[in-house]
C-alpha cells in the first residue's frame, strides 16, 4: 500500500499525541476509553480535541464498555476507536469479536506494556501481539497493525481507519511504552494531501437494502442507524437479512465471506518496509520501536562488512506470509528480535518451511531491546553460519 | 384513538423475518412487546427514528422482531452500545431491553453508570427473576429462597431492588409495572420516552417454564394471580408500614426528577472548547 508522504506542520509530539491528530485527520470523531498507562495521554488529548471539531469524548466505567460504545458509535456512523494497555484489551476481546462478527469498523490501539495481569505498568512489552490475532473466541478475521515512531502513530492510525472501514473490520494498533511515549519532531501533512476511506454506505431505496448480502468486494455496503434503512444486527450468525440462522449454508457463506473480504484485499492490506535488504545475506525481522534498534544495528554490521537487512513487519496479522518468505528464502540466517518469548518468531518459523535458520533474540524483563543487543545477535548468527 | 392489534402488529413487527419468535407459552416478553409497541405508537416516533438495542436473553430477543433500527449485542452490554449511539446520533430514540441477568449481574455496573451519567436513553428491564435463556440459574433478582437448577436447596442470596437502585444511581425517571398491569406498564413505557434523560421501567414478568416450575407456579395464570396478588401502587405503599410491602412489588412512578442530561451538557463542553 502506497504510504502518504506529503509532510506539512512541523510538531514535537509523543507517539500517543501522534495517534490523536492521525485518528482526527482519518476523520475518527468519537472516542470511548478508561485511564490506563501506557496509553492515558490518548483519551486526555481527545478530551480536549473532540468538542473542537463537533465529536464526542466520553470517559466510560470500563473497557468493556468502552469498546461497546465505540460499536454504537459506529453503528450511528461516526469513525470511532478506543485505546488502551494489556489488561483493558484483555476486557475488550468479547465486543471485539463483535465488531468482528457484525462488520462495524473501529479502531483499537493497545499501548503495550509488560504483563500478564498489572505486570510492569509503565514498562514497555510486546506481548500482546498473539492477543491480538487471538485474543477473541471463535474463528475471526482481524487486521493487526505495530507501529515503530512517532511518524509511524500518525500515518498508521489513518491506515488503521481506512482499512476498518473499507472492509468493516476492527483494526488493532499496537504500540508500546517506547513508542507512545518518545518526543520527536514530525511534519504533520496537510489534511487534504491525505488518502481518507470512508465506509461504502447503500445507495439503493431502504426497501432493496439486504444488509449483508455479498458482493464482489464481499464487503456489504453499510448503512448508519437513523439513516432509513431499518435492519438488525446480531451477534449471532445470520443471514443476509441480519437475522440469526442456523442454516448450514447460510453459516458457510456467511463465514468464508467475512475471510474473504480480507483475503482478496491482501495486496493492500500486508505493509512492510525494507532496509537494506535488496543484496542482504542475514536478515533481521522486527515490528514496533525493536524495529527501530534493528536499523541501528543492521548499518554498525554493515560497517563491519557484514551484509545485514531489516524487515520491519507494520502489518503482523494477518501474517505477511509471502514477504516473509522472500526474505526467508534468500537469507542464510533471519533474527527475530522481540520483547516477548517469541511471538511473532513462531509465525516466522510456521512459515520457513526449513528455508533457512530462524534465530531469536526476547527480552521480557521490561527493558527495550538495545542495538548493540541486536548487533551481537546478529555477530553471532554470521559467525556460526558464514 | 387507539389502533386496532392487527393493525399494529402489521406495523411495528418485521415481515421479513422468519417467525415464529423463540418464547414459551405463558412467557411475559410477549405483553412487555406488546406494551412497548403501544407506546411507541402512542408518543408517535417514526420507525426510522427508534433504535431498539438489546442484550443477551429471552428477553433480548426482542430485538429481532421490530421494524425498527435494531441491534442485538453482547451479553449485559447494551446499555454501552446504547451510549455510543446516542451520543452520535442525540436524535434518536434510544431504547434498550434486558433482562434481569442481563441488566444486574453481568452488566449491572453498566446499568448504574448509565443511570448516573444521565444519557437520555430508554431502558426496559424484563425482570423474570431468573436466568432464562440458559435453563433456570439464579440471578440477582431472584427471591431469597426461591428455587433455581443452581440453587437445589433454596436461593442464599438477597435479590437487588432493580428500581430502588436506578433511583439513587441517579435516573431521571424510574417505573415499575409488571405483565399483569399491562396498561400501566403501557402509561410507565409512555412516560418513560418522553421524559429527557436516563428513565428505566423495570417490568416484574413471567417466566413459567424456568421460573414458576421450580416454585409451585407452572401455571402462567398462577404467575399472573401472583402477580396481582403481590404488587401495590407506590401512592398507597407510600401509607403502608415498610414491613407490610417488604416482599411486594411497588408499581408505579417511583422518580421522576429534573437534572441535567449528559448530551445537553456536553453541547455546552463543545461551545467552550471552541472559545
Ligand atoms: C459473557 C456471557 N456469559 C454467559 C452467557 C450465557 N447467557 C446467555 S443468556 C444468559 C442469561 C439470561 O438471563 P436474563 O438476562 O435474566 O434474561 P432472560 O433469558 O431471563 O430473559 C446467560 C447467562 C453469555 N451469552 N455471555
Ligand atoms: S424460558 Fe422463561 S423467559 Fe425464556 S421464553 Fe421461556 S418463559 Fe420466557
Amino acid at each position: 500500500m502506497s504510504r502518504t508522504n506529503v509532510r506539512k506542520v512541523r510538531r514535537l509530539i509523543q507517539g500517543n499525541e501522534a495517534v490523536v491528530e492521525g485518528a482526527l485527520a482519518a476523520g475518527c470523531r468519537f472516542f470511548a476509553g478508561y485511564p490506563i498507562t501506557p496509553a492515558s495521554e490518548i483519551a486526555e488529548l481527545f478530551a480536549e480535541r473532540m468538542p473542537q471539531v463537533g465529536g464526542v469524548f466520553i470517559q466510560m466505567e470500563d473497557e468493556i464498555a468502552s469498546l461497546g460504545a465505540v460499536l454504537g458509535a459506529s453503528l450511528a456512523g461516526a469513525k470511532a476507536m478506543t485505546a488502551t494497555s494489556g489488561p483493558g484489551f484483555s476486557l475488550m476481546q468479547e465486543n471485539l469479536g463483535f465488531g468482528c462478527i457484525a462488520e462495524i469498523p473501529c479502531v483499537i490501539v493497545n499501548v503495550m506494556r509488560a504483563g500478564p495481569s498489572t505486570g510492569l505498568p509503565t514498562s514497555p512489552a510486546q506481548g500482546d501481539v498473539l492477543q491480538a490475532r487471538w485474543g477473541t473466541h471463535g474463528d475471526h478475521p482481524i487486521i493487526v497493525l505495530a507501529a515503530s515512531s512517532v511518524w509511524d502513530c500518525f500515518t498508521l492510525t489513518v491506515e488503521a481507519f481506512n482499512l476498518s472501514e473499507k472492509y468493516r473490520v476492527p483494526v488493532i494498533l499496537l504500540s508500546d511504552a517506547i513508542v507512545a511515549h518518545t518526543r520527536e519532531t514530525i511534519e504533520l501533512p496537510d489534511p487534504g494531501t491525505l488518502k481518507i476511506v470512508d465506509r461504502v454506505k447503500p445507495t439503493m431505496p431502504p426497501e432493496w437494502y439486504i444488509p449483508y448480502q455479498d458482493n464482489p468486494t464481499g464487503v456489504p455496503p453499510m448503512a448508519a442507524f437513523g439513516d432509513g434503512y431499518r435492519y438488525h444486527v446480531t451477534g449471532l450468525i445470520h443471514d443476509v437479512r441480519g437475522f440469526p440462522t442456523q442454516r448450514v449454508d447460510e453459516i458457510t457463506s456467511f463465514m468464508s465471506r467475512l475471510f474473504r473480504k480480507i483475503t482478496q484485499g491482501f495486496q493492500e492490506i500486508f505493509i512492510t518496509s525494507g532496509f537494506m535488504l535488496e543484496d542482504a545475506e542475514y536478515a533481521v525481522i522486527a515490528y514496533g520501536s525493536v524495529a527501530r534498534a534493528a536499523k541501528r544495528a543492521i548499518r554498525e554490521a554493515r560497517d563491519r562488512g557484514i551484509k545485514a537487512g531489516l524487515l520491519q513487519l507494520i502489518t503482523l496479522f494477518p501474517f505477511p506470509k509471502r514477504t516473509v518468505q522472500g526474505v526467508l528464502s534468500k537469507s542464510k540466517g533471519v533474527l527475530v528480535p522481540e520483547m516477548n518469548l517469541g511471538q511473532i518468531s513462531r509465525e516466522v518459523k510456521r512459515v520457513n518451511e526449513c528455508m533457512t535458520k530462524v534465530y531469536k533474540l526476547n527480552r521480557i524483563d521490561g527493558q527495550g531491546i538495545k542495538p548493540q543487543e541486536i548487533l551481537a545477535a546478529i555477530l553471532q548468527m554470521w559467525e556460526e553460519l558464514k | 384513538m387507539k389502533k386496532p392489534i392487527t393493525k399494529l402488529i402489521h406495523e411495528y413487527l418485521r415481515h421479513d423475518k422468519k417467525f415464529p419468535h423463540v418464547w414459551c407459552p405463558g412467557c411475559g416478553n410477549g405483553i412487555v412487546l406488546g406494551g412497548l409497541i403501544r407506546a411507541i405508537d402512542a408518543v408517535g416516533l417514526s420507525k426510522d427514528q427508534v433504535v431498539l438495542v438489546s442484550g443477551i436473553g429471552c428477553s433480548g430477543r426482542m430485538s429481532v422482531y421490530v421494524d425498527f433500527n435494531t441491534l442485538h449485542t453482547t451479553h449485559g452490554r447494551a446499555l454501552t452500545f446504547a451510549t455510543g449511539i446516542k451520543l452520535v446520533k442525540p436524535e434518536l430514540t434510544v431504547v434498550v431491553v434486558m433482562g434481569d441477568g442481563d441488566a444486574l449481574s453481568i452488566g449491572g455496573n453498566h446499568l448504574i453508570h448509565a443511570a448516573r451519567r444521565n444519557v437520555d436513553i430508554n431502558a426496559i428491564i424484563v425482570n423474570n427473576q431468573i436466568y432464562g435463556m440458559t435453563g433456570g440459574q439464579f440471578s440477582s433478582t431472584t427471591p431469597y429462597g426461591a428455587y433455581a437448577t443452581t440453587s437445589p436447596y433454596g436461593n442464599i442470596e438477597h435479590a437487588f431492588p432493580i428500581s430502588e437502585l436506578a433511583v439513587v444511581a441517579g435516573a431521571s425517571f424510574v417505573a415499575r409495572a409488571t405483565v399483569y398491569h399491562a396498561q400501566l406498564l403501557e402509561g410507565m413505557i409512555e412516560a418513560a420516552l418522553k421524559k429527557r434523560g436516563f428513565s428505566l421501567v423495570e417490568v416484574i414478568s413471567t417466566c413459567p417454564v424456568q421460573y414458576g416450575r421450580r416454585n409451585k407456579l407452572a401455571d402462567p395464570v398462577a404467575m399472573m394471580t401472583y402477580l396481582k396478588e403481590n404488587s401495590v401502587k407506590k401512592e398507597k405503599a407510600d401509607t403502608m408500614d415498610p414491613k407490610e410491602i417488604k416482599d411486594k412489588f411497588v408499581i408505579g412512578i417511583l422518580a421522576d426528577v429534573e437534572k441535567p442530561v449528559y448530551m445537553e451538557d456536553y453541547l455546552q463542553v463543545k461551545e467552550k472548547s471552541k472559545s
